[in-house]
């Protein structure tokens, strides 16, 4: 893994350090590009990748503090690697460079044991950055991954407004006696694939999935626009998608499959909860319970999607909507309006 | 005379971990290179562009590193760390210690 070669930029705007600097680079087993000043440096990272970036800071048109800040700014390449070589004058400059970024420091002229050993060890952390940032983009969505990026993680909550959408499939458990235990993970696959799809097409993210039971968040950690009407169309997305999977599963004389829905929208806690080594981002509160009953209800109305007045009040178009009788849930004083799609 | 403008040690470790054809390459270019900055040093003196002025002298200093050329290297560090002064910056007294190092310089290419 050390030995593998990287592919390194080269910023200088003195032609004898740039052919000194890529002899060394090339001498070390990597490849190198070269850069005249920051400006272009930058362009050349907007258009292709590299593992390490090898800054000069003296420089005209945009010199190596304003490259840093540049990087720093940028979400893509804020985990870029940057060794800075320099002859610069004064450890406040070098101290500069450090708080602005910069992985390590190498005097001009550079040694070329050194430069081994720096380059050595960025690759090294850059290609653990990467893995991981692969691992969490596996085990996380998207959008809690930027999230996570952006504010690094914290075990703590905000309130948001939120549209909840809990789902499972009906007699799912009777459904699965009757299958070999390989056809019912490769069922439960293919069902949270067009879950999954049907979620994130809308803007929300999968945030638990516990055997065939799913909850999904619209508008955490992201603010959405409509978050109400995105969680209904997910999932009216999911019921024709369920609908298709059917008449495949008739052709071959398999059960039908039902999946009922319940959205509620409202306020939510939502944050990463558990300990600092082992924590999800999720949701609390009495909207998260609220969509919860509503989908358990789904089964006792009969119904394939049911949501709350709030939820209802989202929704541009309400004239398929028709009202079921009022229900007192378990853990709500109160009995409240329920709607069906 | 010789020993003060380039350090013959830090001249032959350069040959040494970079090749002499490529030291040689380098000296090359850093003696075309060389008067466009000094001729950008000059601009930057007569225009009163302080920052072209210390970025060309950082620049000879640091090239001047590289091959050992102790003399250059420390007049052009002194012109990049006092800045462009008011009056008379000290042009010529860089522009001497460049043509004995460029002449030793050469004489090295030649070697």
């Amino acid at each position: 893994m050390r030995d593998a070669p990287g592919r390194l930029l080269i910023v200088d705007d003195n032609k004898v350090n740039r052919l000194l600097m890529t002899r060394s680079v090339e001498q070390l087993g990597h490849t190198a590009a070269v850069a005249e000043n920051g400006r272009i440096a930058m362009e050349m990272l907007a258009q292709e990748p590299f593992d390490i970036l090898l800054l000069d800071i003296e420089m005209p048109e945009m010199d190596g503090f304003e490259v840093l800040e540049a990087l720093k700014a940028d979400p893509k390449l804020r985990d870029l690697p940057v060794i800075v070589t320099s002859s610069v004058e004064g450890l406040d400059n070098i101290v500069r460079c450090i708080e602005l970024g910069a992985e390590d420091y190498i005097p001009k002229p550079v040694n070329k044991v050194l430069l081994n050993a720096r380059v050595g060890a960025s690759l090294e952390r850059k290609r653990l950055n990467d893995e991981q940032k692969k691992l969490l983009d596996r085990f996380a969505t998207v959008e809690v991954a930027e999230h996570l990026s952006e504010g690094g993680f914290a075990i703590g909550g905000q309130r948001l407004h939120a549209t909840i959408l809990f789902c499972d499939i009906r007699d799912f458990t009777a459904i699965s006696e009757t299958m070999a235990p390989e056809a019912t993970i490769d069922l439960i696959n293919t069902y949270y694939t067009l879950m999954f799809d049907a979620v994130s097409c809308q803007g929300g993210i999968v945030s638990l999935m516990v055997g065939d039971g799913l909850m999904a968040l619209f508008g955490a950690p992201k603010p959405i626009e409509n978050s109400a009407r995105s969680a209904v169309a997910a999932a009216q997305d999911m019921l024709a998608m369920t609908a298709a999977l059917n008449d495949e599963r008739a052709v071959v004389g398999e059960p039908e499959l039902r999946i009922g829905f319940g959205i509620a929208t409202g306020e939510v806690v939502a944050g990463y909860t558990g300990t600092d080594d082992r924590a999800t981002y999720t949701c609390i509160g009495k909207t998260v319970n609220l969509a919860a009953r509503l989908e358990a209800h789904t089964k006792i109305v009969n119904r394939d999607i049911l949501f709350d007045e709030e939820t209802l009040h989202g929704l541009t178009d309400q004239t398929a909507c028709t009202p079921v009788p009022d229900v007192r849930f378990k853990g709500f004083s109160e009995a409240k309006r329920v709607f069906a799609l | 005379m010789t020993q003060s403008l380039i350090d013959t040690a830090v001249y032959a470790e350069l040959a040494e971990a970079m090749g002499a054809e490529f030291a040689a390459e380098l000296v090359t270019t850093f003696l075309d290179d060389a008067p466009n900055m000094i001729a950008t040093l000059k601009q930057g003196a007569s225009d009163g562009d302080a920052d072209a002025y210390r970025r060309a002298a950082h620049s000879l200093k640091s090239n001047a590193e590289v091959f050992g050329a102790t003399a250059l290297a420390r007049q052009a560090r002194d012109m990049e760390l006092s800045g462009l002064p008011e009056a008379a910056p000290p042009i010529a007294a860089l522009e001497t210690v460049y043509a004995d190092t460029a002449r030793v310089l050469r004489t090295l290419l030649d070697a």
